[in-house]
């Protein structure tokens, strides 16, 4: 007899509008004629995410181990979770809907008659929305999955969107379609890890409950878990863009359009830590020793790599690229540190960091010349002349990327440090500042470029943005200023969120 | 809100004020910020008339809870040390604003933004001497480079950029390290008594020797980077040389007592027993710094390195006086700060002038100043004077204060230390016989004196080096009750018995 599984819609309901949304959006590029397409589109996103953040808002404080039979836990930290990613989202759909960054007709040959045809025709890849949605759907399902087979099918819906999305620039289309396959095959293989290593904690637990593995915690011979968690850890690392599994971020973010790569540099790490964290936190806390030294050993070479890397690019988007691995070193203390104030950080720094980055790449996208954008620093001289609002408003932003005092950044660095060294990873701490302070010095240079060098005739301008970009910008500044100046208002909501149920 | 916390917040406030005013309007910007800084350099003498001088306690103290979730708090107040540093910084600004009247106007940007800068840097000075609570003070220790980076990389001359991102990383390098440290008191006493960033709750903290060795070496290196002590010093002749003279005057006369007071406050307060173990470690670094600084001032051709280097042979001996641990040398110590500021001061400003006359800052362009521009020439005389601490001029009762504070404790540094003393007399006549005297050098002849508004900006400066160097008390009476508790609650008693006053 088959009974039909009880599912518990309220607290799915964030997840479902997002993806019914995302299907509605399908259906709009089969029957909708072309001209309306773009404007529906983007009303239909924007609209489905924000009812997500009120029905997030509505269920903040239930939970539920047993929300779809046992495969997804609703609680604090997963809602908090999904509200940074559906937040996120909102802002980067807005950076988003400017098309230009776009590729007119993805299936044209780059350089073809065909795509000149279709960029004179002003054609519009309007399936860009319909494959946000379905990322940002699997993000917030990689978060709250509690069993190891639907964290596999989040990991893969979120990714394959993705793959696709880096690969539709409209710019030097084939770096962009040659950094989209680099990322599919790299991807691919992760994944071909996670799963591997899935099988393994299957043979050692028996189940592929996350909780349920926790409870299985030495019954077993522990060498299965432990090369369960490595395979396991290979995936999900390549994800968070930590090293040694970097090696995709700087040609993604480069290649990626760069609303895109915003989009992914922010909403990627809070899921795939969303994930990390609850696996972490909840299957594997009893094991703590077999995994805390490999990802302290990840983290000291992250953040030291990303930030010592980062100061040889001379171009904006890589350098970013580095320094969100640095960061990713950063976030990992949170892992680590395996405790209410390390989870309260992690909360904290993602979402602070997320609007920053969301932020930094939508400004980056206003820096043009002729041809398009130009991500080339050489070429960002004196823009501080030409431009000094935007120069302004990117340096705060380098200036949070970097910690210093008054921005989100620092107050973000200070929580994680703290968590860290409360669980007496003191040499992790000092690793972190060290990396911190050579960090400082990228983020300054670009400054410097910017302020303290006279243009030259190649250099850049920037265009007026759309109010779409605007408003995006302008939000995302605002959040990261706010947050340096008056954090007790989300640390206190991160406390209180920071709470994961078995 | 106490008068503190008013006085701090005004420049933020009157920056924001010159802020709305339309950029072409040169004069205005610069009479409005005048005025305002001379109504708050105004505002803190009152401050410290109705500071109750015969207390040790922390007085106008504000606390208002600001970061609830770590137990942040922007919590204010001030015991004699600070006031006295805050009135040095709130009176130097005006007189610098006054002195260099037109250099803003070569800037990359235009002279509102020196000013906004110059006026938000003031109130994080003010910030910084006041604040109680650690985490608080660091913000405002950090914040402050922002300005004065661009102050230095926008507003001066030569290898700026270069100047300004030096001074920068340096002074970020010490930041983050103190973070680990200030991270490490908090969990500390999260552990012990609550957590907390309260600074007079942190220094009843009981901390194993080797945590607080590693704590109070955070704190050190940052405050011997900003300092500057050997061999932590290389950013700031380059700082000195490319900023405008105006911001070497904060910049040296503010700003890097924010090194020496942070030792005071937090190194000897929080780590009385590192401070014990390292002391004569430290000692022999300050030593190094006022010899070495003094040789290489010797060597300068360029008057901006000449005056930056002969500031690391002072900064040497306030760190001395420091950590010598006696009430002489610590009140010796805190004196020398107060006068270091003024007459370093004056040295920048005078130099400052010179070098826009002649054109050149090279110590050998100058000659027979003191019958072109005899004005200019005494003051800088007289500002000399000071800096070797001639008796009679502010410095002496400073460094006396402080040789005979070490001598008692450290009898072979004092001697050693005395030797600068020697090698300032070298270092301040020669140039100033090279630059004053002698026949007039071609191309000076016909340059012009002061003039009223160069007169008056000098002029408060030249009185308190002479008025200090005669009658110091009123500032040792503000100073005094705060160095004896400080040595006393770092577990010290003085080696003799306390001369009388």
């Amino acid at each position: 007899m088959l009974s039909a599984p009880s599912l518990s819609y309220m607290l799915l309901s964030p997840m479902l509008i997002i993806f019914g949304a995302a299907v509605l959006g399908v259906l709009i590029e089969a029957f909708l004629g072309k001209t309306h397409r773009a404007a529906v589109q983007l009303t239909i996103s924007i609209g489905a995410l924000l009812l997500a953040l009120l029905q997030l808002w509505q269920i903040k404080d239930m939970t539920s181990t047993t929300a779809a039979v046992n495969s997804v836990t609703i609680d604090r930290a997963g809602i908090f979770f999904q509200f940074i990613i559906v937040a996120l989202a909102l802002v980067a759909i807005l950076l988003i809907a400017d098309q230009d960054n776009f590729v007119a007709q993805a299936s044209a040959v780059p350089g073809s008659t065909e795509e000149k045809i279709a960029t004179q025709q002003r054609v519009q890849q309007t399936e860009i929305f319909p494959l946000v949605l379905f990322a940002v759907g699997g993000m917030m399902l990689f978060t709250v999955a509690s069993d190891l087979i639907t964290l596999f099918v989040a990991l893969e819906v979120f990714s394959l969107p993705l793959y696709l999305l880096a690969g539709l620039s409209r710019r030097r289309r084939l770096l962009s379609q040659e950094a989209a396959l680099k990322y599919f095959l790299l991807g691919a293989y992760a994944s071909a890890f996670f799963l591997f290593g899935s099988a393994f904690i299957y043979g050692y637990a028996g189940t592929v409950s996350i909780s349920a593995i926790s409870a299985a915690a030495g019954s077993a011979n522990d060498i299965f878990l432990f090369i369960g968690i490595i395979f396991m850890l290979v995936g999900l690392l390549f994800k968070v863009s930590a090293v040694p599994f970097h090696s995709w971020t700087p040609d993604v973010y480069q290649g990626a359009p760069t609303p895109i790569t915003g989009f992914m540099a922010a909403c990627t790490k809070v899921a795939a830590f969303g994930a990390i964290l609850r696996i972490f936190y909840v299957g594997f806390a009893d094991a703590q020793s077999l995994w805390q030294p490999i990802i302290s050993v990840i983290a000291i070479i992250t953040m030291i790599f990303g930030s010592v890397v980062a100061i040889a690019q001379r171009d904006v988007k890589r350098m970013l690229a580095y320094s969100s691995i640095a960061h990713a070193g950063f976030l990992l203390l949170g892992v680590i540190s395996l405790s209410k104030e390390g989870l309260a950080a992690s909360l904290f720094y993602l979402f602070s960091y997320g609007f920053t980055t969301i932020a930094a790449f939508g400004i980056i996208s206003l820096v043009r010349d002729s041809t398009g954008e130009v991500s080339d620093l050489n070429r960002w001289v004196g823009l501080g002349k030409k431009s000094p609002l935007v120069a302004a408003v990117f340096s705060f932003l380098l200036l949070g990327f970097a910690g210093i005092p008054l921005t989100s950044g620092f107050i973000g660095k200070f929580a994680i440090f703290s968590a860290a060294y409360q669980s007496a990873n003191i040499s992790l701490v000092v690793v972190g500042v060290l990396a911190s302070a050579i960090a400082a010095f990228f983020y300054i240079r670009v400054i410097i470029m910017m302020f303290f060098t006279d243009p030259v005739n190649d250099s850049v301008s920037v265009i007026i943005p759309s109010i779409r970009s605007r408003i995006a910008i302008i939000c995302a500044t605002l959040i990261s200023l706010l947050l340096g100046v008056f954090p007790s208002l989300l640390l206190n909501a991160s406390n209180s969120f920071a709470n994961l149920i078995k | 809100m106490s008068l503190l916390t008013a006085i701090g917040l005004l420049p933020l406030i009157s920056a924001g004020m010159i802020a709305l005013i339309p950029t072409r309007n040169n004069e205005l910007i610069k009479r409005a910020t005048l005025v305002a800084t001379t109504i708050i350099a105004i505002s803190s003498i009152f401050l410290a008339v109705s500071f109750d001088k015969n207390s040790d306690q922390l007085q106008f103290v504000q606390k208002n809870s600001w970061i609830s979730a770590f137990n942040i708090n922007f919590s204010l107040g001030i015991d004699g040390i600070s006031l006295v540093l805050i009135l040095l910084s709130t009176i130097l600004v005006p007189i610098v604003i006054l002195a260099t009247w037109n250099e803003s106007e070569n800037g990359r940007w235009s002279s509102k933004v020196f000013y906004v800068l110059l006026l938000t840097l003031e109130s994080l000075m003010i910030g910084v001497f006041a604040a109680n609570d650690l985490f608080l003070f660091y913000v405002f220790f950090e914040a402050m480079l922002i300005p004065v980076y661009f102050l230095i990389g926008g507003y001066g001359t030569g290898n700026k950029s270069a100047a300004a991102i030096k001074f920068l990383l340096y002074s970020l390098f010490g930041g983050l390290l103190m973070l680990a440290s200030i991270i490490g008191v908090y969990i500390i006493s999260s552990n012990q008594i609550g957590a907390t960033f309260d600074i007079t709750q942190l220094a009843t903290l009981e901390i194993d020797n080797q945590t607080e060795n590693f704590l109070f070496l955070g704190f050190f290196i940052a405050f011997a980077i900003k300092a500057p002590l050997w061999p932590f010093h290389t950013w700031l002749p380059d700082a000195a040389k490319a900023a405008t003279p105006g911001t070497s005057v904060l910049l040296l006369g503010v700003l890097d007592k924010v090194g020496t007071y942070g030792m005071i406050r937090f190194c000897i307060q929080l780590f009385p027993d590192a401070s014990k173990t390292f002391t004569p470690l430290i000692i022999t670094l300050a030593v190094i710094s006022i010899i070495y600084g003094a040789f290489m001032a010797i060597g300068q051709r360029d008057i901006k390195g000449l005056i930056a280097f002969t500031s690391i042979s002072h900064f040497g001996f306030i760190t001395m006086g420091i950590f010598a641990m006696t009430t002489q040398g610590m009140s010796g110590a805190n004196l020398y700060m107060i006068n270091h500021g003024f007459s370093t001061a004056a040295l920048f400003l005078i130099a400052g002038w010179m070098i826009s006359r002649r054109g050149s800052s090279t110590i050998s362009d100058f000659g027979g100043l003191q019958r072109v521009t005899p004005v200019m020439a005494w003051s800088f005389f007289i500002a000399g004077m000071s800096s070797l601490a001639l008796p009679g001029l502010s410095s002496f009762i400073s460094e006396f204060l402080v040789l005979v504070g070490t001598y008692t404790r450290y009898p072979v540094a004092a001697i050693i230390g005395t030797l600068g003393i020697v090698l300032a007399a070298l270092y301040i006549l020669i140039p100033v016989q090279k630059a004053l005297h002698g026949p007039i050098v071609s191309g000076n002849e016909n340059l012009k004196d002061l003039n009223f508004r160069e007169k008056i900006a000098i002029a408060p400066v030249i009185l308190v080096i002479v008025f200090m160097g005669f009658y110091p008390k009123p500032v040792l009476d503000l100073i005094n009750p705060t160095s004896e508790k400080v040595v006393v609650n770092a577990g010290f008693s003085d080696p003799i018995a306390k001369v009388g006053k």
